[in-house]
């Protein structure tokens, strides 16, 4: 395995801020003026307003033409890495976004389409959605979805709404408070656990790599409300007692959610309700193909339940009444709305293309190799120096990740993992995923393979990695310093600490400067 | 002391001390480190064990950061670096003022004279310093300005205040993290004492072990302690004045334990450490005990003997 | 190893090179790589799903579904009711559809430099809408930013009660409640409704000063309210909130700040919204986004829940590129502890809006709202002309106003039918939310209708209610 890396070079345009652009008067758009009809019938704008809320000042946007305004976000695109070299971004699970997909969600059909309008005149939007619903159920073994979450933690929190609402129809939400995560749960389930008002218990692994039974018994209770887990969770290990876990739980009256996070590497290998769980959730922007934009959406958390929470989900929901599809808003257990709407539905509509261009067999496949790709990529990693693995007493292979540590690395050269995500962008290669927080392991990272990269790119990956370690024990200083390749340099540390220099906005940037000299 | 040793480095060296002796004793060590703190050093980084950080810490009296670079193993004080490597790139951040080295407090722990007569390993809490961590984040350049763990130990000692139940005997170990319980309550305390409550009140400090019981007679007990070192105790090193007996009396259930997750997830054995000195009481401890590391939350520790 | 094609999208899904990774690893089947799930846990059964498509079949088989829909570009459309029709300009579409930062995830702030940094305009151009110096990155709604803007003004005040505009969209409300707690939880943030004056559908004050007490967290209502009046109290109900020691949150439609008060010019603490306004489509819902805005103080960055982009000098003097300030806060740093919570939102929406505002500038905003008002006033007008068609609160709206068609002795539900036939959307019908209005829809026009859109409109109506 041999790699020659290919030099690179990241575009330089030395772009300035939008608001330090453009000329007095020039426009970007116009619009029509109104008609003489309507300006003689209603007069001038201003009297509509009560004179009270007239604005009285023109906010300082900038006054750019057309193609300033274009080619500065094309050039901004380009200065943005993203997918164009190798991102092997753990436990986002770096996926194709197909472009037909994106191809057809942009068509006037769905841009265009209006969430309020009739039902007749939605079919298609509705067909869609409902048809995303009944894969998802036979991936999950589940009884309903929902699409309305806009992301993954939405969907949790949609999980702890709906958590509520059943206790509260048994008349027990006030003594069961408590949800149990493990440490390695995605912070978003403590989180919107916390949020929705529960308090939260973490279980802390044992050297399996997983909390034991017997951490789990010594916390549940008739004060249990739910547990929120992930399985295989963030380093690639899967709880073998995770049956034996939901038995628990609901034997004291509490709910099990599965967080499908890691689905990747468990897709078609089993489903979330025959493991026992009541209710699961699917990122719909990486398990299934629709982009991430920046990890930042939209995006869409499908959230699935069993017959005996359906009731309770977010309305409305989309039902098939013979050959027409509907929205059913007359559910009185419904928590009501997590988000505005019926969710993203063209997040929607490209993880419906995805599954359908992938098929039963395309999932299982995309499984295998991911999970194949992962163990691959261990090999090589471990043969790098300063590296290990988590856990090193579990030595059964990992799933689609594993959890590395730099930390020998770290002792013996003093370059950490923050200069090796740096580094690695002077190759052209998307720096690595650390690890969600709490950092279990010093100096983390978790690669994820997934199956869209071939492995000559795999290959590319892990030469950059051992040339970066090379690098730190010979000269460490160029990691330090690093990015040198990149549109710009790393930020010096400090400034965005201090709320007398740290700006938000250009506008607040402009006064500290100015307040500061 | 240690001057040859630094300029054969290439270091530039100011000699402030000289030992009057070949072998150094404890008596150099604190003069040399009362001298530094008089000059105004930013930090004094020390080499050795638990009793040298004692010695620096008590000719200091806190004036400046400690950090110690780790000469054996099994150190009980909080102030080391894990590794001798790992110290010395932590002085490094600090001391160019990197935004991810902080300060925070740290026990310094005293060996037990007693214990070790004994046959055994233990220690004593002997003060606290200030000294310098690592802050870890997912991203780089970047710190933070907020004291997210002071923030959360704060918020769990005023929950844990308001829960005080009335007529409740509540004794409250020693440390910064029950000291909170204390600053909520708006009472006394002692940093390195035990110290009980009573109905929001102080009812004694500094108090003993046959104190701790006769205040206990004929009233329900509760203990609220935090964890001790850097090997994670919980009890029966800094807080021995919480005895077996006093344990045994209370019950394994009205135990409170407050803690940071990131202390949590530093236990180099993953477990929390009891020493009682009394196996039967260590046995009765073991397994699992839940910590509170924020208001409503809790993190499931195991305890190990 | 599947003797099958290898799928387009996976590289490694030729079987030679997975038998070259197998040999790699040391093991015979991709199979015993899976040990650690135990047997009991496996799949009962093969998956049954539908069989995998080309891309042609599926361009053919997404056509025929799609082609069921009937879009408000089919028809005329006068829907609105918390997403709205505008135009959005080609350059818009052509900036947020890039791959580069569509298919990304976020790296370091100097290898995604371009995402980073069109971020920071986002908010540094809504700051100038706003005249507000902080601005967090974009939450998944309006309904969403006003929930933890009032999460935010509990824990900012230690307080446990909070005042809500009635005259409010019920989709929003129901988030907020959703947000604000069940009454069983230790946390619960109670919610009064405040009155609207049936007259005007301003915000009725004496029902606010009697809501308002040591309780109130913050007091919150919107600019135009939903049902399109401009709340033109803003400022006396602003002055109340600050007596009782609560926060003022304000919620705005963005693309009226040509033309409208920036609610801090008349003491709004807390600013939330929509960001679909600025250049983002429909999307059947899914076009959707909210913003939460402040003053540039310590106390109120400290409780955001959103990500906030800074600039900051890089290590090579006089450069400057974009960070992640206050992360440390967030759930993704604190888990439980974080203030609220974070994940996934619309950031590739504030892409869309960034290009927006800077291709609208300052005056493409106000004449878009100067022209939005003349329109909508006039298709207001024209409306209430007709015989039993009556405006509900005539002056005094932005884009959207109330019709009632009480004395036509017909439903909305029976007009939009009537109207959908002629291939107009009507007003989304506000007659079960809203029942003290009886048959009334809730219209919008906006900058995208003409003058013989409006007419064709009317000519509708009045041809409705005839029959």
């Amino acid at each position: 395995m041999s790699v020659e890396l290919k030099q690179y070079q990241a575009p330089v345009w030395n772009e300035p801020v939008i608001l330090d652009m453009g000329y007095p008067g020039r426009r970007g758009v116009l619009f029509a003026a109104v008609e003489p009809e309507i300006r003689q019938h209603v007069g001038d704008a201003s009297d509509l307003i009560p004179f009270a809320m007239r604005r009285q000042d023109r906010p300082a946007l900038p006054e750019l033409s057309e193609p300033e305004v274009l080619y500065h976000y094309l050039r901004l695109s380009q200065q943005t890495l993203g997918m164009m070299g190798i991102s092997l971004f753990g436990t986002c699970t770096m996926k194709y976004n197909p472009q037909i997909n994106e191809a057809m969600a942009w068509r006037p059909e769905i841009t265009e389409l209006h969430p309020l309008q009739h039902e007749d005149t939605m079919q298609g939007a509705l067909e869609i959605v409902h048809n995303m619903d009944l894969m998802l159920r036979e991936l999950s073994g589940m009884d309903q979805f929902v699409f309305q979450a806009g992301g993954g933690s939405e969907a949790a929190f949609t999980n702890c709404a709906v958590t509520r609402a059943y206790h509260a129809s048994k008349g027990e939400l006030e003594q069961r408070d408590e949800v149990i995560v493990t440490i390695q749960t995605h912070p978003c389930n403590p989180a919107t656990a916390a949020a929705a008002g529960f308090k939260v218990i973490t279980l802390m692994l044992d050297e399996s790599g997983y909390p034991s039974l017997d951490a789990l018994k010594a916390v549940v209770s008739n004060r249990t409300a739910a547990i929120m887990v992930n399985n295989p969770d963030d380093m690639g290990v899967y709880n073998p007692d995770m049956k034996e876990w939901v038995r628990i739980v609901h034997e004291a009256g509490g709910l099990a959610f599965y967080d499908a996070a890691n689905f990747n590497g468990t897709m078609s290998k089993l489903r979330a309700r025959e493991i026992g769980f009541d209710a699961c959730m699917f990122m719909l922007h990486k398990t299934f193909g629709a982009p991430k934009s920046g990890v930042g959406g939209p995006a869409t958390g499908a959230y699935g339940v069993s017959s005996e929470l359906a009731p309770f989900l977010p309305s409305p929901l989309v039902v098939r009444d013979g050959d027409r599809y509907r929205l059913d808003a007359d559910r009185p257990q419904s928590v009501g709305k997590i988000r505005e709407f019926l969710g993203n539905v063209q997040v929607v509509l490209k993880a419906y293309a995805w599954t359908r261009s992938m098929g039963a067999e395309g999932i299982a496949q995309a499984s295998d190799i991911s999970v194949l790709s992962n163990n691959y990529m261990e090999k090589g990693l471990l043969a790098i120096r300063g590296v290990t693995r988590s856990h090193p007493e579990a030595t059964t292979p990992r799933m689609e990740m594993t959890r590395y540590s730099f930390q020998q690395m770290k002792e013996e050269t003093g370059v950490d993992i923050h200069d090796v995500q740096n580094r690695m962008s002077d190759f052209g290669i998307d720096p690595l995923w650390a690890s969600h927080e709490p950092w279990l392991l010093p100096e983390p990272f978790t690669p994820e393979a997934g199956e869209m990269y071939g492995k000559e790119a795999l290959d590319r990956w892990i030469a950059v990695i051992a040339r970066i370690s090379d690098e730190a024990y010979s000269d460490p200083e160029l990691v330090k310093t690093s990015p040198h390749n990149q549109a710009v340099h790393r930020l010096k540390p400090g400034m965005i600490d201090d709320p007398s220099s740290r700006s938000m906005t250009w506008r607040a940037f402009k006064r500290k400067m100015a307040a500061t000299g | 002391m240690g001057e040859a040793a630094a300029r054969a480095t290439g270091l530039d060296v100011t000699v402030i001390h000289h030992a009057d002796q070949e072998q150094t004793s404890a008596t150099d060590t604190a003069s040399a480190a009362a001298t530094m703190a008089d000059r105004g050093v930013s930090l004094i980084l020390f080499v050795g064990g638990d009793g040298t950080a004692r010695d620096v810490l008590s000719a200091t009296s806190d004036r400046v950061p400690l950090l110690g670079v780790p000469a054996g193993v099994k150190m009980h004080s909080a102030v080391f670096g894990t590794t001798p490597a790992n110290a010395g790139h932590l002085a490094a951040l600090f001391l160019a003022r990197h935004p991810s080295a902080r300060l925070r407090d740290a026990e310094v722990m005293d060996l037990d004279e007693d214990a070790i007569r004994a046959g055994r390993v233990s220690a004593h809490l002997h003060g606290h310093a200030r000294s310098p961590y690592e802050r870890r984040l997912v991203q780089n350049a970047k710190a933070g300005s907020v004291p997210g763990e002071t923030e959360s130990l704060d918020a769990v000692a005023r929950q844990v205040a308001a829960q005080m139940r009335p007529d409740h005997l509540y004794i409250l170990g020693p440390g910064t993290t029950t000291r909170r319980v204390a600053d909520a309550l708006g009472i006394p305390s002692t940093l390195l004492g035990v110290d009980a409550v009573l109905n929001g009140e102080s009812i004694g400090l500094d108090l003993d072990e046959q104190a701790l019981l006769r205040a206990m007679e004929g009233r329900e007990t509760e203990i609220i302690v935090g964890v001790l070192g850097g090997q994670g105790s919980l009890f029966g090193r800094g807080n021995q004045q919480i005895s077996a007996e006093v344990i045994r009396r209370v019950g394994r259930h009205r135990i409170q334990v407050i803690s940071t997750v990131q202390k949590l997830i530093a236990l180099s054995t993953g477990a929390l450490q009891v020493d009682t000195g009394d196996p039967e009481m260590d046995a009765m401890l073991a397994g699992h005990l839940p910590v509170l590391t924020g208001p409503g939350r809790t993190t499931l520790v195991r305890v190990q003997a | 190893m599947r003797d099958v094609s290898a799928h387009p999208y996976m590289a490694n899904s030729v079987p030679a090179i997975q038998q070259e990774m197998l040999d790699s690893i040391g093991v015979a089947t991709v199979e015993e790589l899976f040990v650690q799930i135990p047997e009991d846990h496996r799949l009962s059964r093969p998956l049954h799903l539908p069989p995998a498509l080309s891309e042609r079949e599926l361009r053919r088989h997404l056509l025929d579904i799609l082609s069921k829909n009937s879009t408000t570009e089919d028809n005329l459309s006068f829907l609105g009711a918390g997403i709205w029709q505008h135009h959005v300009p080609a350059a818009v579409d052509e900036i947020v559809r890039r791959n580069e930062w569509l298919t990304s995830i976020y790296g370091e702030p100097s290898s995604d430099h371009g995402l980073y940094q069109a971020w920071f305009e986002f908010c540094s151009q809504l700051g100038e809408l706003l005249n507000l110096d902080l601005v967090g990155m974009p939450v998944r709604s309006w309904g969403t930013a006003a929930g933890h803007a009032l999460r935010m003004a509990a824990r900012l005040t230690g307080r446990n009660e909070v005042a809500v505009v009635r005259a409010i969209d019920p989709e929003r409300l129901s988030i907020i409640r959703n947000y604000c707690e069940p009454p069983e939880m230790a946390n619960h943030i109670a919610i009064r409704l405040v009155d609207y004056d049936p007259a005007t559908g301003l915000i009725d004050l004496d029902d606010l000063r009697a809501a308002l007490g040591q309780q109130t967290a913050a007091v919150y209502f919107e600019v135009p309210c939903y049902l399109g009046v401009i709340e033109h109290q803003a400022a006396e109900i602003a002055a109340i909130a600050r007596v009782a020691g609560a926060q003022t949150i304000v919620g705005v439609d963005p693309i009226s700040l040509g033309v409208l008060s920036a609610p801090s010019a008349y003491g709004a603490d807390i600013v939330v919204g929509t960001i679909q306004p600025l250049g983002i489509h429909l999307h059947a819902g899914g076009g959707v986004g909210g913003f939460i805005a402040t003053r540039d103080e310590p106390r109120y960055a400290a409780e955001y829940p959103t990500l906030f982009i800074n600039i900051a000098e890089t290590i090579k003097p006089g450069e400057y590129g974009f960070g992640r300030a206050l992360l440390e806060q967030s759930s993704y740093d604190q888990r439980e502890n974080g203030k609220d919570w974070i994940g996934h939102s619309v950031y590739m929406w504030a892409v869309a809006a960034t290009a927006y505002m800077a291709t609208m500038g300052p005056q493409g905003f106000v004449e878009i709202g100067e022209i939005i008002l003349q329109r909508a006033h006039h298709a207001a007008s024209r409306l209430g002309d007709l015989e039993g068609v009556r405006i509900s609160f005539p002056s005094g709206f932005f884009k959207e106003f109330v019709v009632n068609f009480d004395d036509t002795k017909k439903s909305v539900s029976e007009i939009n039918d009537a109207l959908r036939a002629e291939g107009i959307f009507g007003g989304h019908d506000l007659s079960s939310d809203f029942p003290e209005l009886g048959q009334s829809a809730l219209y919008c026009v906006t900058e995208v209708h003409t003058h013989a859109d409006i007419e064709r409109l009317v000519g509708a109506v009045q041809k409705v209610i005839a029959r």
